[in-house]
């Protein structure tokens, strides 16, 4: 590991405990309790530094950069409630799709899947798992787009008569809109919220599941009886999870959503989300600009650290309670 | 539920026989549609992996992992070899930065810490801190140094995929310091040694494999993210080796930049990079794969 360690000395030197053996010990406490502090210094330090650097841009108008939708770098206006809103419909595209698929296989792998071939499923979650962002977006720029465009153009088509829908689903154009975005995000997020789903299921006490067995139900109602209504809380958080995920995921989006400005409630239309943004307007950006992009980061931060936060309190909570200890 | 034998000694037909209809058609669908999330799952990675194999392996040849990278996207033709380089440069950096903060914190979580309410703390900050946007660690390094240097360097990108990695390194460890036995410990502690003798002779070599194979899954994750790069690195295409030596480049990157371009020589090489990165990052996953498997402490 790391250089610390001298080579082999005769542990019996050691016992006597010398003052300089004792130094070593405190010392070495000392190293790692830093290590483990960290954590907390960077995030700490995430928070202050981009903060006060993207302050500037804040405080020229502060209301302004929260809740006003005009983003003009170039007249220095920047208003950024598009790019939220962008995140969060994305995002909760994503969950509508991710969330009950995640379930499904976790309850696959679980309950249904011989323990063979659960090998095999985990895996390929796995896999899923590894794949780079940015080959996502590669392959949602590229092939997805062509191949969803004259879906989105037929359903538009379809929903036209219908009110309510045809605002959400209108014309389309490039297929690089929120809706894609939101499909490619679901298949990121599913590994993750597919992971704890399955340590919740697994902390769904045997007995129950033997128990409803025992009553007579059928598998699906052993699932809808016992682990359900077991491990609700679990699962809330592990949507959590996911949803943290998604409105983080930067360069996927980027190659997808199209980087229109503003609020659309067309699903079928370009936007931004807020990690979006900043990576594509990166490059081009220079200082009051590149201020107000790190200050979309800083509230994007803001919210993802909330969120994690209280996912994790959920299913720490969740976990207690079935368990009876900590985990 | 709904079927009861009464009185007689014949005892209930639990075979499933004589389930209502209702009942049996809602357990059938049931797993049937728990069976195709499995699908939906594995099509996107078909989808991917089928993709990427049959679009990018046209441009795999020699000349494709030692040429530069054309300067024009219009320019067909190999060239990947820097964005290697800096992709194995950039990720090896990073893990040297982070690996060794990851284990001693780990050490201190487990070995120290255990429920004090700082180590628990830690513990949820670093869960936490797993799930930060990546291009915020981009964005905290570009602030906290590549503004202090004047310059975007390689090593900026080295410095904001190390705190991508630290909480993973750090959780992963700590679940492979918690599998060493404490008898290990005690008996250490036993023959007279001090903690730190113990933690260093005795638990860190007990858990080596684990660790090593937690930290290649941390240096996979890395070696894929692009938003960080993008921010602290620069998007260029040539590969210096003195990583604080001006912009460099990565896989992840040219990928990037390649992808937004219309031409197909730029995508083509998008695509060959796209394979060329799915490889490496296999390759450490299936790596880390057998370590764990090979050299596992006996869990039970």
């Amino acid at each position: 590991m790391t250089a610390t360690a001298p080579p082999e000395a005769p542990p019996e030197i050691d016992l006597g405990g010398e003052a300089r053996s004792r130094r070593t010990d405190r010392g070495f406490t000392g190293l790692v309790a830093l290590a483990g502090l960290t954590v907390l210094i960077v995030l700490g330090l995430i928070l202050v530094t981009t903060s006060v650097q993207a302050w500037p841009a804040i405080a020229a108008d502060p209301i302004e950069f929260l809740t006003g939708t005009t983003w003009d770098p170039n007249e220095e206006i920047f208003g950024t409630l598009g790019f939220l809103y962008g995140t969060l419909v994305t995002s909760l595209i994503a969950m509508i799709i991710a969330v009950p698929v995640s379930i499904g296989i976790a309850l696959f792998i679980t309950e249904v899947a011989h323990r063979r071939s659960r090998k095999y499923i985990v895996t390929i979650v796995d896999l899923l798992a590894t794949v780079p962002s940015v080959v996502f977006g590669l392959v949602g720029s590229i092939v997805l787009i062509p191949w969803v465009q004259p879906i989105y153009q037929w359903w538009a088509g379809v929903v036209a008569p219908v009110p309510g829908l045809n605002v959400i689903f209108d014309e389309t154009n490039t297929g690089r809109n929120y809706f894609t975005a939101g499909l490619i995000l679901a298949v990121m997020c599913i590994p993750i919220i597919t992971s704890i789903s399955r340590e919740v299921f697994a902390t769904v006490p045997d007995i129950d599941k033997q128990g409803a067995y025992a009553l007579g139900a059928t598998r699906w109602e052993m699932i809808k009886g016992a682990i359900l209504p077991h491990s609700f809380g679990g699962l809330v958080g592990a949507s959590m999870l996911g949803l943290g995920r998604a409105m983080g995921e930067t360069i996927a989006v980027a190659l997808v959503i199209g980087g229109a400005i503003g609020v659309n409630t067309n699903l079928f239309a370009p936007g931004n989300t807020m990690a979006a943004v900043i990576a594509q307007q990166w490059g081009e950006s220079g200082g009051l600009h590149t201020d107000a992009l790190i200050g979309i980061g800083v509230v994007l931060f803001a919210i993802t650290v909330l969120i994690n936060f209280l996912a994790r309190v959920v299913v720490r909570r969740a976990e207690i309670q079935m368990k009876g200890a900590h985990s | 539920m709904t079927t009861l034998q009464s009185g007689g000694p014949t005892p209930p037909d639990l075979s499933g026989r004589n389930l209502s209809l209702r009942r049996s058609i809602a357990d059938r669908g049931a797993t049937v549609l728990i069976g195709l999330c499995v699908l939906i799952a594995a099509l996107p990675l078909a989808l991917v992996a089928w993709q990427v194999v049959s679009r990018g392996a046209s441009s795999w040849s020699l000349d494709w992992f030692i040429e530069e990278i054309p300067r024009n996207y219009r320019t067909a033709g190999p060239g990947m070899g820097p964005a290697i380089l800096g992709t194995l440069a950039i990720t090896g950096m990073a893990a040297l930065l982070s690996i060794p903060i990851g284990v001693l914190g780990a050490v201190y979580l487990n070995e120290y810490g255990k429920n004090k309410p700082l180590a628990r703390f830690i513990r949820t900050m670093a869960d936490v801190m797993t799930g930060v946007p990546s291009i915020m660690m981009g964005l905290f390094i570009y602030v906290g140094y590549v503004i202090v240097i004047g310059d975007k360097t390689g090593f900026g990108g080295a410095l904001a995929l190390a705190c991508l990695m630290l909480p993973i390194v750090i959780r992963s460890t700590e679940e492979m310091l918690r599998l060493v036995p404490d008898e290990l410990r005690q008996a250490s502690s036993g023959l007279g040694a001090r903690k730190w003798r113990t933690v260093m002779g005795v638990v860190l070599p007990a858990a080596s494999s684990g660790i090593t194979s937690g930290s290649l899954l941390a240096v996979a994750r890395a070696a894929g993210e692009t938003a960080p790069i993008i921010v602290t690195v620069g998007l260029t295409y040539v590969y210096k080796p003195d990583l604080f030596d001006g912009q460099n480049t990565t896989l992840a990157a040219q990928i990037f930049r390649n992808a937004s371009q219309p031409f197909a020589a730029s995508q083509d090489r998008a695509w060959g990079a796209a394979l060329t990165l799915i490889a490496i990052v296999f390759l450490f996953t299936i790596v880390s794969r057998i370590i764990a498997s090979r050299f596992a402490i006996d869990k039970r």
